[in-house]
């Protein structure tokens, strides 16, 4: 009797530290393939050098502060370009979202810009700035702008417009309104605005540091190319997909912390 | 206004009333008992564009009388009690209060229950303290109100945890925790089974009964209606078609033969009046 109880808890206890690992698995056993074709000689090393060699190559880059350095100032622009893009998306968002007159006004521009491809604006961003920081700065924000703008407006739009009638019957004021209702309302669409604008802000950044820059990440994938490193090409790309990856689970972890009252956050 | 006005102190001073609001009041049997709001409503006329939903409502509830309105969908009903909790401004016409009326004197519960999903279910019911909800008792009042509805123990939880008839009674806690003095319900329990709404019609009768506010309750379930309603409204066509007076004691048993047969006497108003549409 207390046997056949206590079996199902063991097996949920497990389940949680096995479903940590199961995600890995796919990567891990595509290194290790990786690296069998290589010491095989299946795949000969200048086509694509062995996981050992990038692992050898970023460890004398980590050494000379090479990597870290590049790594850093991808960060940085990446990071600034997101904050002034998104926020100024956020800030449309909202406007248009709760004011007819804004959104009449400014809405019909944006959806036209939003067709241009921003990269496309590339060869006038370096004739406007040259290489410097804003050129990247630039391009980044306007990647990351169109997607937190048509999400959050789309959030504000999509709110049940039942709970807004019965916040207003229950005496809420505009500001308890848009803080208690209309934003968490919101929120989850903002949120799939967020995670489309990371992975923008990775590509449009990547693209103009291979293009216009002398530091960054592109640049080292860029600069390692003219000499022939093969192995650091590699290890550059190796390093956007970790950096992606570390992105979108921050964003998811910001997710669960927000959105625990939804139904799909919840675990029991 | 100015009929508004006088419609005020005629509820006051007993002069210059007229018939319906007399014909209300001398049928109605426990007026002294409660604390509920007495309403008046003239010439009540409701249009959306060019179709007019009320044409022309004269109606009186005395102070805590239980008033269920039925009738077919589209006939005006829910229209109606929205204009009475204010939702909607009537085209013409005028609804008065027996008494000064505070925003939180009048509740609504929805057939949804409308509930912040983000919100845990005592923040929920603390939402129902309107301006209050800041004051420093908002906790008390609110768990109080939560166990008066039997889910004391579910203060903690995430409204997506309860089941349709947990959520309808957070919003009826929400709904009382401010102690109104009309408490207008648009079909809550529609959406409910048959044992939920059991449950639910046996609780409402009971705080109706502790709390004694004047309740109206839209329904097109007429067992419903003639169950827990002290008087049954029947709207057709934008107009009030009957009124009847149910004058069976409480506690009423479910299923008992004088229940059954103001039913089925109201049931035949409802189907006669859909046969003969009006030209």
């Amino acid at each position: 009797m207390s046997l056949t109880e206590s079996l199902p808890r063991v097996q949920k206890l497990r389940l949680p530290r096995a479903d940590g690992l199961i995600p890995w698995i796919v990567p891990l056993a595509i290194i290790l393939i990786w690296q069998a074709a290589s010491v095989t000689g299946f795949v000969p090393a200048r086509v694509l050098p062995a996981p050992s060699d990038v692992a050898v190559a970023g460890w004398k880059l980590l050494l000379s502060g090479e990597l870290a350095r590049n790594i850093w100032v991808s960060f940085w622009r990446a990071s600034v370009g997101f904050l002034i893009g998104g926020s100024i998306g956020f800030s449309f968002g909202l406007a248009n979202g709760l004011s007819q007159l804004s959104a009449k006004l400014t809405d019909t521009t944006l959806q036209m810009v939003r067709n241009i491809p921003h990269l496309a604006l590339i060869p006038l961003v370096i004739l406007w700035f040259g290489i410097d920081e804003s050129a990247k700065l630039f391009l980044v924000a306007l990647g990351v702008f169109f997607p937190i703008y048509l999400n959050t407006l789309h959030g504000i739009r999509t709110v049940d417009p039942q709970l807004i009638e019965m916040g207003r019957i229950y005496g809420m004021t505009d500001g308890e309104l848009f803080r208690r209702v209309i934003f968490p309302g919101a929120l989850p669409s903002i949120f799939v605005g967020l995670r489309f604008a990371l992975g923008i802000m990775w590509l449009t950044l990547i693209v103009a540091e291979t293009i216009a820059a002398s530091s960054g990440l592109g640049y080292m994938a860029m600069q390692a190319r003219e000499f022939m490193l093969i192995d650091v090409v590699v290890l550059s790309i190796l390093i956007y997909a970790l950096l992606g990856k570390l992105a979108d689970s921050a964003s998811r972890a910001l997710e669960r912390l927000t959105l625990s009252w939804h139904p799909a956050f919840q675990k029991h | 206004m100015q009929e508004t006005l006088r419609i005020r102190t005629a509820d006051a001073e007993v002069v210059e009333r007229p018939d319906f609001v007399e014909k209300a009041r001398r049928t109605w049997r426990s007026p002294e008992l409660s604390r509920g709001l007495s309403l008046t409503i003239r010439s009540l006329r409701k249009s959306f564009g060019d179709n007019e939903v009320l044409r022309g409502i004269d109606l009186h509830i005395p102070a805590g009388q239980f008033v269920a309105i039925v009738g077919q969908s589209g006939c005006g009903k829910s229209t109606l009690l929205r204009l009475i909790a204010g939702l909607e401004a009537a085209t013409a016409g005028t609804i008065s209060f027996g008494e000064e009326v505070r925003a939180a004197d009048i509740r609504v519960m929805f057939q949804e229950p409308r509930l912040l999903p983000w919100a845990r279910v005592l923040g929920n019911v603390e939402v129902g303290l309107g301006r209050e909800r800041n004051s420093p008792d908002a906790q008390a009042r609110a768990a109080k109100a939560l166990d008066e509805v039997g889910l004391g123990d579910k203060r903690g939880q995430w409204p997506a945890t309860l089941s349709g008839g947990q959520k309808q009674r957070v919003a009826l806690a929400r709904a009382l925790v401010s102690h109104p003095r009309v408490l207008a319900l648009d079909e809550p329990l529609g959406a409910l089974d048959a044992l939920t709404r059991i449950s639910m019609q046996q609780l409402l009768e009971q705080v109706w009964r502790d709390q004694s506010f004047t309740a109206i309750l839209v329904t097109h379930d007429v067992a419903e209606a003639v169950a827990l309603a002290d008087r049954v409204l029947v709207i057709d066509d934008g107009q009030i078609a009957h009124d009847v007076d149910i004058a069976i004691p409480r506690p009423r048993r479910r299923g008992s033969a004088d229940l059954a047969a103001l039913e089925g006497s109201i049931l035949r108003h409802l189907l006669k009046s859909s046969d003969d549409p009006p030209v």
